[in-house]
């Protein structure tokens, strides 16, 4: 081995010699400085799944959504608009949809009603997602009644249970037919709630998003990279806001890495002077001191990361879960798909590992530069 | 602004390196000032004692740096999809006034920085401190300039928008912005081959020319700083285009992406390391006649033009390669 390497070699070894001798000290710093990688490790990691989430359902949204707007609110679309819009240039697919939200009493939950035109459905029949069939006890053959408009209440046999895999998407749903939709809330023929726009050209959807307005001053297309947008945006801002929440416990810790590091005991000053009296340099002891700071950060980056992995991914980040996903009585139940990538860990590092290396300098400088013999001596 | 993880993440680094370099500075100016390498007094001990924290806080803060400039553009990238127009960092450096001078200022900080670091270890060869006073006034040129990037990061990110759907309007489509450089230009192909292989066999022609008779620290300094801005310039104008293998897509950032094999990273590492070797290079041809450097100074000067041409050779071995391979004929 070259011997620049092997002194590299030889002072990593005096340093985990003297981490270990000192193993109390440095497993208090080692568990404060995990626990804080840990949280906002978790975080991010959370906020990172939950935004690829969104955009793995989202890939399924339509390109653009069409709704009416009276008087500021959202109002049922004329179906005579769909043939309008179909004439548009660049406009692939116009679909009229019917929907809307079902308040259950008994269990306190909204559902989504959507119609569907599927002919795999029975007259008389619904598919549940698998929120509602949790909550209301059901299973496949099992008959719910439904309240109408008018207070009356209708019976529909449960078809089918939607598949697991989707619950993300059809937690809540219930899925019945078009006239079954229209009697349950009295929706008038000829109107739906909005309309769905596929395009062949993505880039087309600006323009063909003007000439609806123009044709339609009062509706509002809202195209799918918007609400891909406001996701991620409410979705970092939500994780940012406990960044910076968190940002006082990074805080203390660093003050606490500080203090630990300023605190030289009388042994630790007594064994630098003996070094130093033995011919080591000032360059040396830091360089002592900057691996005893790498060994301890990365042992505690690399617990903490391992740690947050598994809070979040095999947990469900059940300790903030709440605080980011949102909550509602039919929460959909899922895992979240592992993700973790070097942007996102090296955004960590430079949010927990940089603060604690900036707030050691100056103290193993201090360390590092004391006098032999008043360190011997005192 | 937006409270994105990320850039957090480069206001803490950027506040740090900031304090660091501030701290640096300060102390640099008491040396500079009170430093009498001839007198035994307790001050002159205590200021040779406080070159150590200089170079400490320094070299950190040049770690820093670097790292973050990689991060900057990466949080660049991540957002590009929060702005209407924009396709990747190209367009959200572009969103307000601040993106573009905030890269530059890095990228120029992180070369400075890097000259800093190569004129301290000269220094910490010579027994008598001979580049004390040189490299101290550099710090004080740097000091300034890193500040000036923290303000410039700083009103460019706090000056970011996402723009997200509003409950009156829908679409945005009618507002999208104007003038926005999504697509950087490059020059034409046929006037950047040339100039790109005339400077690199320049560099290499040069770095013979030092390497074999000791001469030219000056010229290969100053070609190995063309050398970097030429090779951002072909990248951009043909050698992207091979990599993309799109005729049209000029872009220095989607290089970064995993579409392409990180080669970004490599490309860049090795273009920024080059060219803070050759100016070490030039850097140290200044003092060649320090007496206590006479000595270890040609090592030194060697060693660093050997890192240039190596890293010049791997860049242009990379996109050479890559250009060789690519199914894109221009």
């Amino acid at each position: 081995m070259r011997p620049s390497l092997q002194r590299y070699r030889n002072i990593l070894d005096f340093a985990l010699s003297s981490l270990l001798r000192r193993k109390g000290r440095n497993l208090a710093l080692i568990s404060v400085y995990t626990l804080v990688v840990f949280v906002i490790a978790s975080l991010v990691f959370f906020v990172q799944a939950l935004k690829r989430e969104a955009h793995e359902l989202l890939a399924q949204a339509p390109d653009m959504v069409v709704q009416r707007m009276v008087a500021g609110r959202h109002d049922p679309v004329p179906l005579a608009q769909v043939e309008a819009i179909r004439s548009i240039r660049g406009v692939d697919e116009v679909q009229a949809r019917l929907w809307g939200y079902y308040y259950d009493p008994v269990f306190g939950g909204n559902l989504t009603v959507l119609a569907t035109e599927d002919a795999a459905l029975a007259p008389d029949a619904i598919w549940i997602g698998q929120g509602v069939a949790r909550s209301m006890r059901v299973k496949e053959g099992d008959l719910i009644p439904l309240r109408g408009y008018d207070g009356q209440s209708t019976l529909f046999s449960i078809q089918k249970v939607l598949p697991e895999s989707s619950e993300l998407v059809s937690s809540d749903l219930v899925l019945m037919a078009p006239k079954d939709v229209r009697a349950l809330f009295h929706f008038p023929e000829g109107l739906a709630t909005d309309l769905a726009i596929q395009a062949g050209n993505p880039r087309e959807l600006p323009t063909i998003a003007a000439k609806i307005v123009e044709l339609f001053p009062d509706s509002r297309p809202i195209l799918k990279s918007e609400i891909l947008r406001t996701y991620e945006a409410v979705f970092d801002w939500r994780g940012g806001l406990m960044v910076v929440v968190l940002g006082s416990a990074v805080l203390s810790f660093i003050i606490f890495a500080w203090d630990k590091a300023t605190g030289l005991s009388a042994e630790e000053r007594k064994e630098i002077g003996v070094l130093k009296s033995l011919g080591w340099e000032s360059s040396d002891v830091l360089l002592l001191k900057f691996w005893e700071g790498t060994v301890i950060s990365v042992t505690a980056f690399l617990t903490g990361v391992l740690l947050a992995y598994a809070h979040v991914f095999f947990f469900s980040a059940s300790l903030f879960e709440h605080a980011l996903k949102g909550w509602s009585v039919l929460f959909p139940r899922f895992r979240l798909i592992p993700a973790l990538d070097g942007y996102q860990l090296t955004v960590l590092f430079f949010l927990t590992v940089l603060p604690y290396t900036a707030a050691t300098l100056v103290p193993s400088w201090r360390a590092a530069t004391v006098d032999p013999d008043a360190a011997m001596r005192s | 602004m937006i409270q994105h993880p990320g850039i957090l993440a480069l206001l803490v680094a950027s506040g740090i390196v900031s304090l660091l370099l501030a701290a640096a500075g300060w102390q640099g100016f008491r040396i500079l000032r009170g430093w009498d390498l001839r007198s035994g007094s307790e001050v002159q001990l205590d200021l040779e004692r406080r070159t150590y924290l200089v170079s400490t806080l320094v070299a950190n803060a040049l770690l820093i740096q670097i790292l973050s400039l990689f991060l900057f553009i990466f949080t660049a990238e991540g957002l590009h999809n929060q702005f209407v127009g924009a396709m990747c960092a190209a367009g959200s450096l572009a969103v307000n006034a601040y993106g573009y001078p905030t890269l530059l200022m890095k990228v120029a900080t992180c070369l400075l920085a890097g000259v800093w670091l190569v004129l301290h270890r000269a220094d910490t060869q010579g027994y008598d401190y001979p580049l004390i006073r040189p490299k101290y006034l550099l710090l004080l040129i740097l000091v300034p300039l890193v500040l000036t990037e923290t303000w410039l990061q700083l009103s460019y990110l706090t000056g970011l928008k996402a723009d997200v759907m509003t409950s009156c309007c829908g679409s945005l489509f009618g507002q999208g912005r104007q003038g926005f450089a999504a697509e950087l230009a490059g020059l034409p192909p046929r006037l950047m081959q040339p100039v790109f292989w005339g400077t690199f066999a320049a560099l290499l022609g040069a770095g013979f020319l030092l390497l074999r008779f000791r001469r030219g620290g000056g010229l290969f300094s100053a070609l190995s700083l063309t050398f970097l801005l030429v090779a951002v310039t072909a990248l951009i104008s043909f050698f992207c285009l091979y990599i993309y293998e799109l005729p049209t897509h000029h872009c220095p950032f989607c290089l970064l992406q995993r579409e392409y094999g990180f080669v970004g990273y490599p490309l860049y590492a090795t273009l920024l390391g080059g060219a803070i070797a050759g100016l070490g290079v030039g850097a140290l041809a200044f003092f060649r006649d320090r007496e206590s450097l006479t000595a270890v100074l040609p090592t030194l000067q060697a060693h660093l033009a050997w890192t240039t041409l190596l890293l010049a050779v791997i860049f242009t071995l990379i996109v050479g390669v890559w250009m060789a391979l690519s199914p894109l004929r221009l």
